[in-house]
């Protein structure tokens, strides 16, 4: 009977770990900034660059910042969503245009909605590296005391608004 | 004349072609790969090594060509000409992206089997294989001593087998010596039967 059932339970324990290990998604790194402070910035607007947008300004309520930008594919797809949700009024919506072109990114907005209350531009990357960007589109979701509290890496999607973004910014919303 | 420009417009062509990837270079937004200062793009270069670019990630900042890694091989170098230490520019880049943006993580609680689970894995293989070897010099040690009477059948049977391999191995030949073969064998076996007595 040991004879058969040892390899038995090898096999097992290693198609278990195999299969835990293998469906885990890589490109999903685990942000170490989740529950700490969003780093602070101000920063020049997309439509008006002689104003400015400082992060401290949205303290007190709970927002989203989207990092897109025209030249980045997967962008389309959650763009309809973001307007959704802005439509809505559920949270505000703020974009980070990162690496873009002014022009590009304004047109870019005309043809496909223009979702967020104010979009700001990081045309270096600079506050992208800050908030450990790699991956356009990330979502961020930002709590009333300027605490990141969730990270969505890749395009938001019915199932991850449904899931996780909406309900945590629901419960966000509702603590002091 | 017309020959010439034929060589000329091939001459041309290889050109293009040779200097194509750095036309397509150009055309990328490549960073320069050296800084003004070469220590600074010596430590750069150091310090990127032991870094993971996120985009392509089994490359590290400092061979991958990715813009994400050119931004951060920028910002290394920033931080190196504002007189950052080593261990700062690390720790800049751990608080951004964590632990998986070093290629040598810290040894820590969530890190513990990455570092130890090899080692835990030879362990348990070693034990396995002491187990296994250990069994396997039971099983030989334990086969049956024969006795006297069982030896001298299984001798018997032995030499009657060699004998008649001998037989067929010299029939096959078809020659005269059969016979003194033949007796030579037995000799032997006779010889061999004097010896197992003995012993």
């Amino acid at each position: 009977m040991m004879r058969f059932m040892l390899p038995l339970v090898a096999f097992l324990v290693m198609a278990i770990f195999l299969f835990a290990g293998l469906s885990l998604n890589p490109r999903q790194v685990p942000s170490p900034l989740i529950d700490k402070p969003a780093p602070e910035f101000t920063m020049q607007q997309l439509h008006n660059p002689e104003m400015i947008l400082d992060s401290k300004d949205n303290l007190g309520k709970v927002w989203l910042l989207n990092v897109w930008a025209s030249w980045c594919v997967a962008c389309r797809d959650e763009h309809p969503l973001l307007v959704q949700v802005a439509n809505a009024g559920i949270v505000p919506v703020y974009g980070l245009n990162y690496k873009d072109e002014r022009d590009t990114a304004i047109q870019w907005l005309r043809q496909f909605g223009d979702p967020y209350t104010v979009s700001v531009v990081d045309p270096e990357g600079r506050v992208g590296i800050d908030y450990g960007v790699y991956g356009v589109p990330e979502t961020y979701v930002i709590d009333k005391q300027g605490i990141i509290r969730h990270k969505q890496i890749g395009p938001v999607t019915v199932k991850s608004l449904q899931e996780k973004i909406l309900p945590l910014v629901k419960e966000l919303q509702r603590k002091s | 004349m017309r020959r010439l420009d034929h060589f000329s417009l091939m001459a041309v062509l290889f050109l293009v072609v040779m200097m194509s990837p750095q036309i397509s270079f150009a055309i990328g937004k490549e960073a320069p790969l050296v800084a003004a200062d070469p220590i600074i793009e010596a430590r750069m270069l150091r310090l990127s090594e032991d870094l993971r670019c996120l985009v392509c990630q089994n490359e590290s900042i400092a061979e991958s060509r990715a813009d994400f890694s050119n931004d951060l091989r920028r910002e290394i170098r920033e931080q190196i000409k504002a007189n950052k230490t080593d261990e700062e520019i690390l720790e800049f880049m751990v608080e951004r992206y964590g632990d998986f943006v070093l290629y040598d993580p810290p040894l820590k609680a969530t890190t513990f089997f990455l570092w130890f689970g090899p080692l835990f894995l030879l362990v348990i293989g070693s034990i396995v294989l002491m187990f296994i070897l250990k069994r396997r010099r039971i099983q030989v040690e334990e086969v049956p001593e024969l006795s006297e009477t069982e030896r001298k059948q299984a001798e018997a049977l032995m030499s009657l087998e060699e004998i008649e391999n001998i037989k067929t191995d010299v029939s096959l030949e078809k020659t005269d010596v059969d016979l003194s073969v033949e007796n030579n064998t037995e000799k032997e076996v006779l010889s061999g039967k004097d010896k197992g007595n003995k012993e």
